[in-house]
């Protein structure tokens, strides 16, 4: 079982625990009534599948409660690092995990 | 409302006992609740009235000390959310009346039940459905939190050593009791 670390509890948690919430840094636009419905679509259907790095929400559902961010790479499903919900994307170290994950 | 008209409470595991040589596994009695949802700037308010400090650290718990309100405990959920127990029933609700500060207050007394699991084998018949690690040094007494239980969902406490009070909803509760026996009949040590 994977253990996440939640942010709030800051402490490691079995992954039962946590629900996946979609992509995470995804801001809604302020003009939302004059975008065109091309812009509307990829705000609001469109999301990256990207083979490595993701970002994401996640939420410790059965636990704080609390929705937070999480750098996982898809490839080796290890978690980087998670942070609070709010805070910008944190700088991750150059030549990753996910380079080595995905040739494996 | 006059009280010769309340019915008296009955709860959903009247009755029931479990447990083996190592554990005993019994339903406690009818508790007030209070699910409480606050900003910052009301916790100290509400702390004051309750009697109890709403603690801030994550996973633990605080118990009053006053005289009366000695039955009384709080659970931290999340950041800014608590479990309010009061062994005594008062009127919990009534009593946060009177707090100042934006905050949210919800009765739960009738939704949850709990558990009692005490014993040198309690941690290890909690442990067969539970994916936290319940150890003392992680989970000393005292601790407590929103968790799992098999599938469902539960608050955990530690109230002593080998004692913990597991919370959890009145319509899951003949599962989790279910569970429980079941786990208690021969704990993992």
């Amino acid at each position: 079982m994977l253990l996440i670390h939640c942010p709030y509890c800051n402490e490691e948690r079995p992954e039962l625990e946590f629900r996946h919430a979609g992509e995470a840094h995804i801001a809604r636009p302020t003009n939302i009534t004059a975008i065109s419905d091309e812009e509307f679509t990829q705000f609001f259907f469109l999301r990256d599948n990207p083979k490595g790095i993701a970002f994401e929400r996640w939420r410790h559902m059965h636990g704080c409660g609390r929705f937070f961010n999480a750098v996982r790479d898809t490839v080796t499903d290890k978690f980087v690092t998670t942070y609070e919900a709010g805070q910008p994307r944190p700088d991750l170290p150059a030549g990753g995990e996910n380079e080595k994950g995905a040739g494996k | 409302m006059a009280k010769a008209t309340m019915a008296a409470a009955t709860g959903p595991l009247d009755g029931q006992v479990a447990g083996s040589a190592l554990v005993s596994i019994k339903p406690m009695e009818p508790a007030s609740r209070l699910a409480i949802r606050a900003r910052p700037d009301a916790i100290a308010s509400l702390s004051k009235v309750l009697g109890v400090k709403l603690p801030q650290a994550p996973k633990t718990s605080a118990q009053s000390t006053a005289a009366k309100s000695r039955q009384r405990v709080a659970l931290w959920l999340g950041p800014d959310e608590w479990l309010v127990i009061d062994d005594g029933n008062a009127d919990l609700m009534g009593i946060c009346a009177k707090a100042k500060g934006l905050y949210s207050a919800v009765d739960v007394s009738h939704r949850n039940t709990s558990v009692l699991v005490s014993g040198k084998g309690a941690e290890a018949t909690i442990s067969a459905g539970c994916p936290q690690n319940l150890s003392l040094d992680v989970f000393p007494v005292g601790a407590c939190a929103r968790t799992l239980l098999g599938k469902t969902e539960v608050v955990l406490y530690r109230v002593e050593e080998d004692v913990f009070r597991v919370e959890c909803w009145r319509s899951f509760s003949t599962y989790v009791f279910a569970f429980l026996a079941e786990a208690g009949q021969s704990p993992m040590i």
